[in-house]
């Protein structure tokens, strides 16, 4: 298998960096944290202006069709900058929920909006605490949900979401019909969350014949756009305790040079490339629909969850005292590394995924 | 890497079907593995090389006249894969030949130096062994004392090695001695190629953990070696030296996909015990998993760079990290899951000799070829651009405190 990006995915990936170095500065983040915003729209059109949003939609919906690999990409650089949008949200959940479960009508009346950023979509599949997936309690029924979701993600800023409802059966719900939205006060404040209650709303089924399958499918896609998302994230916690360790001195010396500093960094290494060789994996066996590709997708997160959580506390531990401050941005990481460990499940589940996965292959070998 | 234009692309499927059938006609003796006493081991693993050679699989990307057949690195890959399913001999002294001995005589010696030990090596005739540690410089290499006097078109040496493995079996060594020590210590060193026939040189054993002799000392007294066994210039060893180690450490991590404790086998192992349905099992299974893909997959990647005609990057460093610790971890486990029994083979589970084995090795794992510690600090000064060490050791080397007084 082919892991290497080629020159193509470099140059939009490169781009894509280009831009959110520019637009997203750590005094936009703190403006957005204290304004309790989570989302620059005036930057969200610009993605979409330059196509970033429809990477892996089909152009028959008025995507590019670049294939997953591109999204893997974007996701990369949305991690580093740690970007206040909701492309986690929209495209790497709810489109692809979408090309995975609906109906033709649904795919052409939300994927090219989808795509073009005029609609932003979510996924709403939690209730409450536990794990994700068991103990739906959402009923659907003649075309009306009723229950409550969250947290969803960018729940305030949706235009639609795909519901995970009791059976397990997905629904497509329009959020301007009768959805009443609270917002939550979560502990990564750069990305909004709220609750969905649905009280008899109108919504259409996704009737998708094998919904569990389905779901078992968007969840290992998720997984791995998402460690692409903590690997950019964990390389530029990486980066900056680097950065930091170098140009502070202590007893003479710069930090960077004590060999606590830099074994403690070159672990972290070896867990980034680590993590990037498997996400890398991963992406070229969901571009090829590889009969691993649960595995590698497991092997990917739980790779990428323990890269960006190590070094995005180390990165603050390094930074000392100033570390704890407000203004030294550690805690944009420190935040997001927890928030990307848990929203499609914990480390403890994703091991058993696995672990279920490797037992069923070793049960077919035998 | 040689520079040549990029050969013409095969196919891959017809000449892994042709391997397939050349091993099935070759190899059918090696179909399961077995443990053959020193000796035995060391002239079949020679047996074996002379028998690919002849084929043209000895060293495949080398012309025919070498033993190979001009093919491409893919196809020796191709060929590891297949020759992976049986458990053909080889040992060590091969190993330092192909990983580190040859790349580096090409890269940095004159093509008729490597034509000179490339043949008789690809041939099946000639094993290497590695003289470079001594008593007093292991991680700090550089520091090494055994000297190399020039005499017209030969050199003199006296010193002593140690920790040189296979050395009792090698034709060849690749040293690296002293020339000038009036110079700052990394500067005044030249790497030689030493006949092992030559007079002057006794290698003798020195007993391991493992209880076997694998390595040895080996003291060389007014050892003469021609000029022309000189591979690059004259205090330039330090840059072949690193060539060395670099090809060490990456051969270092790339085991058998089929050993015991692969991943895979330890699932076997846990399920067998009844214990898989531990939380904390699982998640240790989880976690060496991780690690044992995120290595393939990493070496993949380097595969490919190395194809595309880049230089392997100085991250290949931490595949040894990585894998010998994960070989320490696992083989503890495969001794946990037994509990107290766990440390004691029985008739009925030979296996467990195995697990006692590489649990020692992976101990010599993270020592020899850079220790742990300083595959730490080079990751940390090569990729991630981090200061280096303080160093002491900046003056020439017989000003050095310990070499001046001596
Ligand atoms: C099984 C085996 C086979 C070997 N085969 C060969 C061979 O064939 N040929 C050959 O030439 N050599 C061989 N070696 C030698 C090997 O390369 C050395 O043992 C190794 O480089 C370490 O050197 P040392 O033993 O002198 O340990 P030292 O350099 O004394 O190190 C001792 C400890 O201190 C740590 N340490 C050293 N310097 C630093 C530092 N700056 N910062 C932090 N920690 C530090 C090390 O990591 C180590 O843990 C072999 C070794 C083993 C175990």
């Amino acid at each position: 298998m082919d892991l290497h990006f080629g020159d193509e995915l470099k140059q939009l990936q490169e781009e894509v960096r280009r831009l959110l170095t520019e637009r997203v500065s750590a005094n936009l983040l703190r403006r957005l944290i204290s304004e309790d915003e989570g989302y620059d729209p005036a930057l969200w059109r610009t993605a979409a202006e330059l196509g970033l949003l429809g990477a892996a939609v089909p152009e028959q919906y008025g995507g590019s069709g670049l294939g997953e690999r591109a999204v893997c990409a974007i996701a990369e650089e949305m991690g580093r900058a740690v970007a206040p949008l909701p492309f986690f949200s929209s495209i790497c959940l709810a489109a692809e929920a979408i090309k995975l479960a609906g109906a033709p009508a649904q795919k052409s009346a939300w994927l090219p909006r989808l795509a073009s950023g005029e609609a932003i979509g979510t996924f709403a599949w939690q209730e409450g605490l536990g794990p994700p997936e068991t103990d739906v309690d959402a009923r659907f029924e003649n075309g009306r949900i009723s229950g409550v979701k969250s947290p969803v993600p960018d729940a305030l800023l949706a235009d639609v979401a795909v519901v995970v409802c009791e059976g397990p059966r997905l629904a497509l719900a329009d959020l301007s019909k009768g959805v009443r939205r609270e917002p939550l006060r979560g502990f990564d404040q750069l990305r909004s969350h709220a609750k969905l209650v649905f009280e008899n709303t109108p919504a259409e089924a996704m009737d998708v014949p094998d919904p569990k399958d389905a779901l078992r499918r968007l969840y290992d896609r998720a997984a791995i756009y998402a460690a692409f998302e903590q690997l950019g994230a964990a390389e530029s916690a990486m980066f900056m305790a680097r950065d930091y360790t170098l140009q502070r001195y202590t007893f003479g010396r710069q930090l960077a040079s004590y060999q606590a500093v830099k074994h403690n960094l070159a672990n972290i290494l070896v867990m980034v490339e680590l993590a990037r060789s498997n996400a890398l994996y991963a992406a070229a066996a969901l571009e090829a629909d590889a009969p691993d590709l649960g595995a590698a997708a497991a092997t990917a997160r739980l790779a990428a969850t323990r890269a960006y959580e190590t070094a995005a506390r180390e990165n603050l531990q390094l930074h000392g005292g100033v570390g704890f401050t407000w203004e030294a941005d550690c805690h944009f990481h420190y935040r997001r590394a927890r928030l990307l460990a848990l929203s499609l499940g914990s480390p403890a589940i994703w091991e058993n995924r696995l672990i279920e996965a490797l037992t069923k292959k070793n049960a077919a070998a035998a | 890497m040689h520079q040549t234009a990029p050969p013409a692309r095969i196919d891959e499927s017809a000449f892994r079907r042709e391997v397939r059938a050349w091993l099935a006609d070759n190899a059918a003796e090696y179909r399961e593995a077995r443990a053959w006493p020193e000796a035995e081991l060391v002239a079949r693993s020679l047996a074996w090389q002379k028998r690919k050679a002849e084929a043209g699989f000895g060293l495949i990307t080398e012309p025919p006249g070498l033993g190979g057949r001009d093919g491409t690195a893919a196809m020796a890959s191709i060929f590891a894969e297949e020759e992976a399913r049986y458990h053909t001999p080889t040992f060590t002294g091969l190993g330092i030949a192909f990983g580190m001995a040859l790349p580096t005589i090409r890269k940095h010696g004159a093509p008729e130096q490597y034509r000179r030990f490339a043949e008789p090596t690809i041939k099946g005739e000639a094993a290497w062994c590695q003289l470079f540690s001594e008593p007093s410089a292991g991680s700090d290499l550089a520091g090494l004392r055994t000297r190399a006097v020039r005499d017209g078109e030969r050199w003199i040496v006296n010193g002593q090695k140690v920790w040189s493995s296979w050395a009792h079996h090698a034709r060849f060594g690749i040293l690296l001695a002293r020339t000038d020590p009036t110079v700052v210590k990394h500067q005044g060193l030249t790497f030689f190629v030493l006949d092992m026939r030559t007079p002057g040189i006794e290698v003798r054993p020195i007993r391991q953990i493992s209880g076997k002799s694998d390595f040895n000392e080996t003291f060389l007294t007014d050892v003469v070696i021609p000029d022309a066994n000189r591979i690059g210039a004259e205090g330039e060893g330090w840059a072949c030296a690193m060539t060395v180690l670099m090809n060490e450490r990456h051969g270092a991590s790339e085991r058998a996909s089929v050993s015991h404790d692969s991943v895979e086998n330890l699932l076997r192992a846990a399920l067998a015990a009844g214990r898989l349905d531990s939380s904390s099992v699982r998640s240790k299974l989880a976690q060496w998993w991780v690690e044992e893909q995120g290595l393939k997959n990493f070496g993949l990647r380097i595969r490919a760079a190395l194809e595309r005609g880049e230089t392997p990057p100085p991250a290949v460093a931490m595949m040894k990290l990585v894998s010998a610790t994960k070989m320490q971890q696992t083989n503890a486990f495969l001794m946990d899951l037994g509990e107290y029994g766990g440390l004691f083979s029985e008739p009925d589970r030979p296996e467990q000799e195995q697990v006692f084995f590489q649990y020692i090795w992976s101990s010599a794992m993270m020592i020899a070829g850079g220790a742990d510690e300083i595959l730490r600090n080079q990751l940390a000064e090569r990729v991630l651009g981090m200061p280096s060490e303080p160093r002491m050791d900046k003056v020439p080397f017989n000003e050095l405190p310990g070499i001046k007084s001596s």
